[in-house]
């Protein structure tokens, strides 16, 4: 017998161990997400996510997939919360989409977009965030940062130089470097790692290239997120749990 | 005249009229004229309401981002603060650009001149011009051109709906598009888009000789009226080419005085600072530039395609080589000192630009690929174009960490200033000195001031016609008359 749920009316298989996304994802069904990534373990900090399974919400990232179950995630309700989730993420940092150099390939731009944020609703936050650019290669902008510790995760688990961290609590959580001084040169990181090739937004950049690639050929110009679903297919999603 | 009307011996006996904000040009300024109880007018002041901040406020960002962050300035020529930061940080990065990538700067620049020349001539000038400086206010504005002159309004729009889509092409977008990038493009033009633009081409050059011979028609017919209308002599400056020509993209500065003498020729605009200065103004927020060798008093200019067409020596496109000379020489060459004569001017710039976008288009390198050059890093940079507007200067310093320290920009209006007051101050002593202030009058201030095409605010925040409100206040400031007109246009008296 294979394992099915049903999402939005529709019977989504899964293998045992799969999470709701992973098992959408595999499907060809989108779910919106920031935090997520199909070479990471799953994180549910972003909350952008979130399904009603069976009548309560969930996050569907870390949410094992189980036989039977109910879970509506395209509905005016949760799309209305999701659209609420991106309007205080774009008050609470510095997205300034028009001289931002990850424009058009941006996650948190993509999804505005696809969920239709007409507004920021919400009162700016404008925090004083300097840039890092210390480092010879790579520029930090902390003024875009959603605290999604893609990056935190990559340079731990993968690089193994534990260069990102946050620090905070609350509204003064933020991302830090791991050096003394705090400064990106003071540390080890380089272009070539994991961490510098999976921030959603414009956070990690490489220097001296802006806007290479010209309007209409950027990632989401050709597609909104929900069209490049194939590329959020986890790589082997039956051990997610051990690989990284 | 430029400075005699600027500060009243005694302002505190004078009736204040406000003309806030001026309508129909790009941003917003208002003038406010001190009159006595004859209607005598002592002072004339252009104030410019304009916040830019991005100076200050893309210190610490990395340069790349630059060209694409300050080109939201403005809404209407962004193109033109788009390619100056790009020349700019081109000298940053020690790029020489490649002929194909120059080349497609040279073709988004000159559709920008085009679409911003058609939109001011025929959108925000036309009325004044078709219907006279004082007609009735309900019909002087576009609608007005359209229901009068249908096919004239038309022309006006495909003329610049064809430069907004030569920036699309080459930018990515018809308002702030991401094309110029330091050391290049990013974006090369196919051999479809070409062609599509080649197709049209012939139209344009054709409809834009008829724009030339629409503003010397209304030269002909108001001769006296116009080259009469807020004359005054000033120095000139603009970028020429190597060999005197016109280049809207790329020259050496040029600076002639009043009386023709040259100043100073094919100065290299790395150094402007040497030979420019700005002076600032107690009531005024914009900075009043001046030519160091004149000072601050007699050194102002006028900058723009009044000033572009009489400094070059040719231009190089024989249509519009052959308007300018006619331009010169006609009536002893009274328009061209003229301050009507900017829109004759500027559409003869308009031609050449129509002219030089069609042999661009007929060059094999504006289909190339090879689209970007790097260099020897430098520390500071500066890039000058001449905008549809006048002279824009941008100036860059970078740091090693790659992060832009210090940004310095003249634009176009600035350059323009003290000229646009000695035009409205010349005007007011023409038209309102002794007389009873009506709309009619008060618009030939905002005649003058139009022909210099000023762009207030470099912001992109005027939508639809603008709202216009004058008051006449006494010397207690009670107000004692107001009139306004709303953003339908409609007009109303209190």
């Amino acid at each position: 017998m294979t394992d099915v749920f049903n999402l939005d009316g529709k019977e989504v298989p899964f293998t045992p161990g799969q999470t709701v996304m992973q098992a959408a994802l595999t499907a060809g069904v989108f779910i919106p997400h920031l935090c997520y990534h199909p070479e990471f373990k799953p994180h549910g900090s972003c909350k952008l996510c979130t399904v009603k399974v069976n009548g309560r919400p969930a996050t569907s990232c870390t949410l094992p997939a189980a036989a039977g179950m109910e879970v509506e995630s395209n509905t005016p309700e949760i799309l209305d919360k999701r659209r609420m989730l991106l309007q205080m993420l774009l008050v609470e940092g510095n997205h300034f989409c028009p001289s931002c150099e990850k424009s058009g390939n941006c996650k948190l731009q993509a999804l505005g977009y696809e969920l239709e944020v007409m507004t920021p609703h919400f009162t700016h936050f404008y925090p004083d965030r300097p840039v890092d650019a210390s480092h010879h290669d790579v520029l930090l902008d902390f003024n875009r940062c959603i605290l999604c510790e893609l990056c935190i995760r990559a340079s731990a688990e993968v690089d193994h130089k534990n260069v990102f961290a946050l620090s905070g609590r609350g509204l003064k959580k933020h991302l830090i470097v791991n050096a003394e001084s705090g400064r990106l040169a003071d540390t080890d990181f380089a272009l070539t790692d994991k961490a510098a090739q999976v921030c959603p937004v414009g956070v990690i950049l490489p220097k001296r290239v802006g806007f290479a690639v010209p309007i209409g050929q950027r990632h989401f110009d050709a597609a909104p997120m929900s069209g490049h679903v194939a590329e959020y297919v986890p790589v082997a999603p039956a051990d997610q749990g051990e690989r990284k | 005249m430029s400075f005699e009307l600027e500060t009243a011996a005694h302002p505190e006996n004078l009736r204040r009229v406000a003309i806030e904000p001026v309508s129909r040009v790009e941003g917003h300024g208002k003038v406010t004229i001190l009159l006595d109880d004859d209607n005598k007018v002592h002072q004339v002041r252009l104030h410019i309401v304009e916040f830019r901040g991005f100076e200050r406020f893309i210190q610490g960002r990395p340069y790349w981002e630059v060209p694409v962050m300050v080109q939201r300035l403005c809404g209407i020529c962004p193109v033109s603060h788009h390619l100056a930061a790009s020349k700019a940080l081109d000298m940053i990065i020690g790029a020489k650009l490649t002929p194909t990538a120059e080349k497609l700067r040279r073709l988004m620049h000159y559709g920008q001149i085009l679409q911003s020349h058609a939109l001011h001539f025929f959108h925000l000038a036309s009325p004044d011009l078709l219907f006279g400086f004082g007609a009735d206010m309900a019909t002087r504005n576009i609608v007005g051109v359209v229901a009068a002159a249908p096919e004239v309004a038309k022309k006006g729009v495909l003329l610049r709906k064809y430069g907004q889509e030569i920036i699309r092409l080459t930018a990515g977008k018809r308002v702030h598009g991401t094309g110029s990038v330091p050391g290049g493009m990013n974006k090369a033009l196919t051999l479809a888009e070409r062609d599509l633009l080649l197709k049209d081409i012939y139209q344009m050059v054709a409809w834009s000789r008829e724009a030339v011979a629409i503003i010397r028609g209304l030269f002909e017919k108001n001769l006296a009226s116009y080259n009469s209308f807020g004359r005054f002599d000033a120095a000139c400056m603009s970028l020429v080419r190597a060999d005197g020509a016109m280049d809207l993209y790329h020259g050496g500065l040029r600076a002639r005085s009043a009386d023709g003498k040259t100043l100073f020729d094919h100065f290299d605009y790395s150094r402007y600072w040497d030979v420019i200065a700005e002076d600032v103004k107690p009531w005024s927020y914009m900075k009043f530039p001046f030519l160091k060798s004149l000072g601050p008093d007699a050194g102002w200019y006028r900058v723009g395609p009044l000033a572009r067409v009489a400094n070059c020596d040719f231009i190089p496109t024989p249509l519009a080589d052959h308007e300018r000379k006619e331009f010169l020489a006609y009536d002893g060459g009274r328009p061209a000192g003229a301050t009507l004569g900017y829109h004759w001017a500027r559409m003869i710039e308009m031609l050449h630009a129509a002219e030089n976008i069609k042999d661009l288009l007929h060059d094999e390198d504006i289909i190339g690929t090879d689209l970007m050059a790097k260099g020897e890093r430098a520390e500071r940079g500066v890039g000058v174009i001449e905008a549809p507007r006048g002279t824009l200067i941008h100036h860059y310093r970078v740091n090693e960490d790659d992060q832009v320290i210090r940004a310095n920009l003249i634009v176009s209006t600035t350059h323009n200033n003290q000229a646009m007051n000695a035009a409205i101050r010349q005007v007011a002593m023409q038209y309102l000195d002794g007389h009873e202030v009506t709309e009619g009058l008060l618009n030939h201030i905002e005649v003058a001031i139009r022909c210099f095409d000023p762009c207030l605010s470099c912001a992109t925040h005027a939508l639809g016609q603008m709202p216009l409100e004058v008051e006449v206040a006494d010397a207690e400031g009670r107000i004692l008359d107001r009139k306004y007109k709303d953003a339908r246009g409609v007009c109303a008296l209190e």
